[in-house]
């Protein structure tokens, strides 16, 4: 049985399905984990002791243990404690947390890597700590790893697969079920592969947009 | 005007790292309109008690007053944080690399502050940016990025910054150290035209003709100790003490070189 891809036209649509999940997916549990990676960032640095240290367990579990288990546990775990989310936030929570610890490594490195005179200047025109922080400090912090952070964002695409795994119906789960209809398993994964490579170049499209963006104001 | 009350009164001012000693019991009076230049060797302590006048560098002993406020007053930290604030709000201060924020414009830079804290509109704030920096000459950099000027340009709109506050005192920790010589007047240029607006500053720098030409009053700090202080003309012209004496001519020598 050689290859033919002129089956695909009649599940096209199936895929292109999948691959709109997939960049909702995306976007969403990216933004989730650039302003959660904030919000860590800053819980970190500068929450007080008995926020930070159940912070730090909750970092490690999100670090130190397989997204595939994180989204078992969130999906089909909360359930027995009463919280039953839909597939879809299930997946959007499990990627957009798992990366926001990721997002909220680099920001905190920069944010201690911004120069102290800023603080300085911040606190002597009467800005509190908190005020010059969020005006000041972290937006800095968050510009000068902007390109580290898309990294995470085109990983985090590439993971959103493993939401296939609790039934969300993205790109590689809707290439499966055209596959479980043709028995055409090249075809469709090359076609999710054409897809996703789609959504990445249009990933980056927007990074080197964000990037040029706050270029000018450094 | 010597009679009144000082505006800034620092009252035994003591600073120690560990066993090192950067201040030892020091008081200052300025009056209102005062302009009061510091001079001295780097490690003397003079940026040290520039930067207590507004808590940057807590002391360890002694008082801090700014009219009828205690400055580094004793309170519960979050009340004092509130203190601390607002009292800040009162003294502007200018640092020898400028400080600007990177990632907001020339107009941002200045309006955040006021806007934040003082509550006024983007109208207001508008019209207060643009209003300080034409007073420093720089109205027409309104909407570029920090990165896009000049040392001398960066140091004009800090001063804007800073003044866009309307503070009581100015301080300047090095205004001018930081710049290539030929952008030292710009500044200069600014600092003159506040001092004649009798605007109460102190000045620590390394610039003595400055000092000399705009100062009513010079301290010579070395070792954590006001060694001496005077009129310009008696410190730079005829210095009593040795110490004094030795750190104006190698300072000389080495401006001469």
């Amino acid at each position: 049985m050689g290859l033919d891809f002129s089956v695909i036209p009649k599940y096209l649509d199936v895929v292109m399905m999948g691959a709109v999940w997939t960049v909702a997916i995306t976007v969403a549990a990216a933004l989730l984990s650039f302003f959660g990676g904030i919000v860590f960032a800053v819980i970190a640095l500068y929450a007080p002791k008995f926020v930070r240290l159940p912070f730090r367990a909750f970092e490690w579990l999100f670090m130190g243990t397989p997204l595939l288990l994180q989204l078992f546990l969130i999906y089909f775990g909360l359930v027995q404690i009463g919280i039953d989310l839909p597939a879809f936030v299930a997946g959007v929570i499990g990627l957009g947390l798992h990366f926001a610890v990721y997002n909220s490594e680099l920001i905190q490195t920069a944010i201690l890597a911004v120069d102290k005179g800023q603080m300085e200047a911040a606190r002597t025109l009467g800005l509190s700590r908190g005020q010059a922080l969020k005006k000041v400090v972290v937006p800095q912090a968050v510009r000068d790893v902007i390109p580290p952070i898309g990294n995470n964002m085109i990983a985090l695409l590439k993971d959103s697969a493993l939401v296939s795994v609790i039934g969300v119906s993205e790109l590689t789960l809707s290439a499966q079920l055209a596959i479980g209809r043709t028995y055409r398993p090249f075809e469709f994964y090359v076609l999710a592969a054409v897809f996703y490579y789609i959504i990445n170049l249009g990933m980056e499209a927007v990074l080197r947009r964000i990037e040029r963006k706050v270029q000018a104001a450094r | 005007m010597t009679d009144q009350k000082p505006f800034v009164d620092i009252r035994h001012a003591k600073k120690s790292y560990g066993t090192l000693e950067v201040l030892k019991d020091i008081s200052l009076q300025v009056h209102r309109g005062e302009i009061v230049a510091i001079i001295g060797p780097s490690g003397s302590g003079k940026s040290t008690l520039l930067r207590a006048i507004n808590d940057l560098d807590p002391l360890s002993g002694g008082e801090i007053w700014l009219e009828d406020t205690q400055v580094n007053m004793d309170l519960p930290h979050r009340q004092y944080e509130k203190h601390i604030n607002e009292v800040r709000q009162n003294i502007g201060m200018v640092f020898q690399h400028f400080n600007l924020f990177p990632h907001l414009t020339v107009r941002e830079n200045i309006t955040l502050a006021p806007k934040l804290l003082k509550g006024i509109n983007d109208a207001e704030a508008n019209k207060l940016a643009e209003e300080q920096l034409a007073k420093v000459g720089m109205l027409e950099r309104i909407d570029y990025y920090p990165s896009q000027l000049s040392g001398g340009q960066k140091q004009r709109v800090a001063i804007a910054r800073a003044l866009a506050m309307k503070p009581k005192v100015m301080l300047f920790d090095e205004a001018t150290s930081a710049l290539d010589p030929e952008l030292v007047e710009e500044v200069n240029q600014v600092m003159k035209a506040l001092a004649e607006e009798h605007m109460t500053m102190i000045i620590v720098t390394h610039e003595m003709g400055f000092a000399e030409s705009v100062c009513d009053r010079v301290l010579f700090m070395d070792q954590g100790v006001v060694v001496e202080e005077g009129p310009p003309s008696v410190i730079f012209r005829n210095p009593q003490n040795e110490r004094t004496r030795n750190f104006l001519r190698k300072h000389l020598a080495d401006a001469n070189k």
